[in-house]
This record gives structure tokens, C-alpha cells and sequence, in this order.
């Protein structure tokens, strides 16, 4: 039992970074229709920025995170601005090539530069090295943080979305680009706003990654950012509630088979969880579907 | 009878160039490389660049290929064994087409592509764990049965198979679904039968393509089949155009050359692929050849390299 809850306060952290890249996913495609590949590797590059801050400008961890997510922001922008707006009316193959494009580009640049090999987050120190004893379970201090921050960032995003002029924007720019545009809605400007939105939630994962990991290297974001993506779809895609619960659920599921059967597959397992949705339920848990257009 | 002229004639003059070992053993695997990503290519274009249905998983057919060609060989290493190997991980590959297909192919565009990339995973996956591919250590010792002959052979029969199919009335179907699925459904073609048949013909090829690599380098492990192999061979076929088979064997000579070239920087290759890709996409989406053909003639001088004939005449 106590494993099990254990097994379970392991599996909300990782759960938490799924979730937060995740919801860039799915509010990307829920968008523009775009698997953005290039996701991972902003998630990846706000744990180097992150780095960065923290080892050669001596900052803080709060000042860290802010930092990475305002680079990834920009990153966010200047991807969406060079590699995606020039392919809006191409086929949608050609903007998925392009994706994959830019996140080789982006893990091979970072490790053309940083070199390959794995990086260790610098040690930290005082309350956020605490661990407290539940019974016979652990919990860390970071680990409440990380699933503190991620919670923060998920009420953010929801009033972001929910109550403000751009989130309506964006909200009937994914129901009907053309007929947002008609009444008025600037598509190009909204679309970027997502993009910065997304990155900026991807950069905050990236830290807390590692701050939680210790390690990071230039391909670490292929993994996880696969993984996300698994989860927005399992979560029904383009629905940020539906992104969250997807990735709680892979994050514990993941946890689960690494702790009771072979940490070997829990990858296989992610994946085999994709196609059985795919297959069973392609609109995802919270997914409604809709009748093919002609 | 001009192609099959060409066809013969640029294989005597590479084995003449081999046996007087102008082309030394460097370049023999530059020239393995080629076949073997001809053959992934223009299979991988029937599958994305004629049928239209975007595929990620191409490196896990080839693996299956690979290790079941290699596992046979390991026990029976004569040229049967060669051949048999090859045929039952070709049949495999396309068996595993058949079954990852029919339930996955009903799905569009992006979800396909990720479908297909998360099978291919899951594949790689079971070879890191098996015990009788020594997991991720991978097999070695392979028996190296492959040379130039068997590696033209199958590289130009598996393109004379993929033309002569794409000129058949199933070909001219999978072609139909790319163009318009709603319509192709509509004039009565069934769309997921010949979705399912472009894809297990391509898994079949992509199979063989594994079982000549594994024999031709003699060394396997499961991380040569990764999310990046599948994304090579897609390089392939959209640089050279989705829907030109002669686009594919032209773009796999062109990317083994520069990456022949670049050989010692191989982060850099890898940056300059992706802004090729990026590149590409953005001001010449269409590829080098678009959906055209390269005839006999104006291939003639590229010979040396490339089989000639391939193109439609």
C-alpha cells in the first residue's frame, strides 16, 4: 500500500510535466492542425536556458523558471513566424515535415553548441531540498513545487483562455478559422499568442525537469515530447481539460509499469496505449465526434 | 528493351569498377548505403508520396527484416539460408503491415503518421528486450553473403515491382486515394483495402531492404532502427518529390554522397538534413522532381550511379 502511494506521488510529478507540454500540444493543434514536433525540443531548451541561469548567472530557482519561460516564449514566436506561417495554406503533410524539420534542427543546433553530453543541474539547496515523511512515503519538496506550479500555470492558462479577449479569439479561431476571421479576429496574431503560450508552458516543464531529473542532454525532449503528445490525444485533442487528464494518467501509468513490471517497456506500453485509443476512441476521453464534411 | 539494356550495362560497368577496385571497399558501402535506401525510398513512396498516407514507422519494418534475416542466417549461413532469411523477413515485415494496418489505416493524416511512428517504437522496444536478439547489444557476427550483385538486383526489382504496380488498376486506385479519398470511396474503390495493400507492399520491401542491410554490415542493433532512420528515408522521398519514384533513387545517391562527405561531422550532417528539410518544404514543397519521371536519356550519363530505365518512357 505504501509503495502504492508512492508509485502515485511519483507518478503526479512526472504526470505534471507531461500535462504542462501537453497543453501546448493541444492547444497547437486544437489551433492550427498541427502535430508540432518541434514541442519537445522547446521543453528541452527551456531546461538548457534554465541551466544556464542558474550555473553561469548564479540566479535562483524562481528567477530561473521565469527567465526559461519568457526564452522559450520568444522561440515560440520566432519558430511559429519563420517555419509555419510561410506553409498556413499548404497541405498539412508538408507542415508536419517542416515540423519534424525544426525539431532536428533544434536538437542537433543545441548540440552542435552545447555538445551531447548529459548536463547536471546544479544541487539545491535549502527548502527545496526538504523531504518529508508521510507514513512510509516520500515526498518531496519539489515535488510539491512542481505539482504546485503546474496547477498555478494550469488556473493561469484557464482564465487566459476562459476570460479574456485573446482566449475568446483563440477559442473561435479553433472552432472556424475562417469565420473567426470574418468577424474580425486577427487568425495570424492569435495563432502566435497559442504558439507563445504553449512554449512558455513547455520552457516552465523544462525546468522543472530539471530540477526534479538532475539531468538534461539535447535529446531529452523527443521522449517526453512524444509522450505529451500520446496524452493530449488520450485526453481528447484540442481540449486543454482533456490535456491535463492525459497527462496525469501517463505520467502515473508510466510510473506504474516501471515500479511493477519492467521499466524496459514502459515506453512500449505509452505507445500501445496510443494505438488502443486510436483505435477504440480516436477522439480521446473527453472527445466528441464529429461527422465527416464532404 | 532499351531499359533492360541500361539496367545490364550499368551493372557490368560498377562490377568492372569494383573488381579493378576503383571503387574500393569505402565506396562499396557508400554504394550498399544507396541500394538499400533506394529500395526504403521508393517503397516508403507508395506508400506516402502515391497513396498519400503519411507513414513514421518505415525504420520498424526494416528492423523486422533485418533481425529475422539475420536470426535465420546466424543458424543456417549458406546462400539458401540467405535467401530464405530474406523472404521470411520480408513476409514477416509484411504480415505486421497487414496487422498494424487494417485497424490503424482508418485513421487520417496526423494521427496515422503518430499511429505508425508509436508501432515502430513498440517494435524497437521488443528487440531491445528480447533475449534472442541479445537486447540492446545487439547481433554481430552476421555472414556476409550480400555483394553488388544481390544488392542491384533487389534495388532494381523492387522499383520494376513499385512501377509495374503503380501502372497497374490497383496502383491507379492507391494514386486515386491520394488525390481524393471521399472521391475515390465514391466511384466504388475500397480505400482501406488498397491503403492496407500499399502498405504491406511497402513493409514487404522495406523488409528486404533490413535483410540486405543485415548481411551487408554484418552488425545489428535496435537503435539503428530508431525514430531517426524512419525520418531519413523520409528525407529521401520528400527531397526527391512524393510521387517520383526516379526523384527517390536520385535523392538517395544525392544524401549518400553529401553524407558520405560529411562523414566526420556528423551533428553538423544532421543540422544541415533538418534545413534541408525545412527548406524544402518552404519554397519548393514539391521536392527536386515534384510527381515527375526522369526518362532513359537524360539519365544516361548519371548511369555510373543510378540504374537507368527506371523512369516511365
Amino acid at each position: 500500500m505504501e509503495q502504492f502511494l508512492q508509485q502515485v506521488v511519483n507518478g503526479l510529478s512526472l504526470g505534471s510535466i507531461y500535462a504542462l507540454i501537453a497543453l501546448g500540444y493541444t492547444m497547437i493543434y486544437g489551433i492550427i492542425k498541427l502535430i508540432n514536433f518541434a514541442h519537445g525540443d522547446i521543453y528541452m531548451l527551456g531546461a538548457y536556458i534554465g541551466y544556464f541561469c542558474m550555473t553561469i548567472l548564479k540566479l535562483g530557482f524562481l528567477p530561473s523558471l521565469l527567465i526559461a519561460m519568457a526564452g522559450c516564449t520568444v522561440l515560440g514566436f520566432a519558430i511559429e513566424k519563420i517555419a509555419y506561417k510561410p506553409l498556413r495554406s499548404a497541405p498539412r503533410i508538408a507542415v508536419l515535415i517542416t515540423a519534424i524539420g525544426v525539431s532536428l534542427f533544434l536538437e542537433y543546433g543545441t548540440m552542435f553548441f552545447v555538445k551531447a553530453n548529459v548536463r547536471t543541474y546544479p544541487a539545491m539547496t535549502g527548502l527545496l531540498a526538504e523531504r518529508y515523511q508521510l507514513g512510509g512515503v516520500v515526498v518531496t519538496m519539489q515535488q510539491i513545487l512542481i505539482l504546485a506550479i503546474t496547477i498555478l500555470l494550469m488556473v493561469v492558462l484557464q482564465f487566459i483562455v476562459k476570460r479574456t479577449r485573446i482566449g475568446r479569439a483563440m477559442r473561435a479561431t479553433s472552432l472556424d478559422n475562417d469565420a473567426a476571421q470574418l468577424m474580425g479576429i486577427n487568425v495570424d496574431t492569435t495563432i502566435s499568442f497559442t504558439f507563445v503560450l504553449g512554449s512558455a508552458l513547455a520552457g516552465a516543464a523544462g525546468v522543472l525537469v530539471g530540477v526534479y531529473y538532475n539531468s538534461i542532454n539535447p535529446l531529452m525532449g523527443m521522449m517526453p515530447g512524444l509522450k505529451a503528445f500520446v496524452a493530449a490525444v488520450l485526453g481528447g485533442i484540442g481540449l486543454i481539460p482533456g490535456a491535463m487528464i492525459g497527462g496525469y494518467l501517463i505520467g502515473i501509468v508510466e510510473v506504474f509499469v516501471s515500479g511493477y513490471g519492467s521499466s524496459m517497456y514502459r515506453d512500449a506500453v505509452v505507445f500501445a496505449i496510443l494505438i488502443l485509443i486510436l483505435i477504440v476512441k480516436p477522439t480521446g476521453i473527453l472527445g466528441k465526434s464529429s461527422g465527416e464534411k464532404v | 528493351m532499351k531499359k533492360m539494356i541500361g539496367i545490364v550495362l550499368t551493372f557490368v560497368v560498377v562490377q568492372i569498377l569494383i573488381s579493378t577496385n576503383v571503387i574500393n571497399s569505402y565506396l562499396q558501402a557508400t554504394l550498399a548505403t544507396i541500394c538499400i535506401n533506394i529500395i526504403l525510398a521508393a517503397s516508403l513512396n507508395l506508400i506516402t508520396g502515391f497513396t498519400g498516407q503519411f507513414s513514421l514507422g518505415h525504420a520498424g519494418f526494416m528492423s523486422i527484416g533485418a533481425y529475422i534475416c539475420a536470426l535465420i542466417l546466424l543458424r543456417f549461413p549458406t546462400l539458401p539460408g540467405f535467401l530464405a532469411g530474406l523472404l521470411a523477413g520480408a513476409v514477416l515485415a509484411a504480415l505486421v503491415g497487414i496487422l498494424v494496418g487494417l485497424p490503424t489505416l482508418r485513421l487520417k493524416g496526423d494521427y496515422l503518421a503518430i499511429a505508425t511512428l508509436g508501432m515502430s517504437e513498440i517494435i524497437r522496444v521488443v528487440f531491445t528486450n528480447l533475449e534472442i536478439t541479445n537486447g540492446a547489444a545487439g547481433l554481430s557476427g552476421i555472414p556476409q553473403f550480400v555483394n553488388w550483385f544481390w544488392l542491384y538486383l533487389f534495388s532494381v526489382g523492387t522499383v520494376l515491382l513499385l512501377l509495374n504496380f503503380l501502372n497497374s488498376s490497383h496502383g491507379r486506385a492507391c494514386i486515386s486515394i491520394r488525390e481524393d479519398e471521399m472521391a475515390a470511396e465514391s466511384v466504388g474503390i475500397s480505400v482501406t483495402k488498397y491503403k492496407v495493400i500499399a502498405f504491406t507492399v511497402g513493409a514487404f520491401c522495406a523488409g528486404i531492404a533490413g535483410g540486405l542491410y543485415a548481411s551487408y554490415f554484418y552488425f545489428l542493433k535496435p537503435g539503428t532502427f530508431g525514430f531517426l532512420k524512419s525520418i531519413d528515408v523520409l528525407v529521401i522521398v520528400v527531397l526527391g518529390g512524393m510521387g517520383s519514384m526516379s526523384g527517390s533513387i536520385l535523392a538517395a545517391v544525392l544524401l549518400a554522397l553529401i553524407s558520405t562527405f560529411l562523414q566526420s561531422f556528423p551533428e553538423l550532417r544532421m543540422v544541415l538534413y533538418s534545413l534541408l528539410l525545412i527548406v524544402i518544404m518552404i519554397f519548393r514543397p514539391q521536392g527536386l522532381m515534384g510527381s515527375k519521371e526522369i526518362s532513359l536519356s537524360t539519365f544516361g550519363k548519371l548511369g555510373k550511379f543510378l540504374s537507368p530505365g527506371k523512369g516511365r518512357e
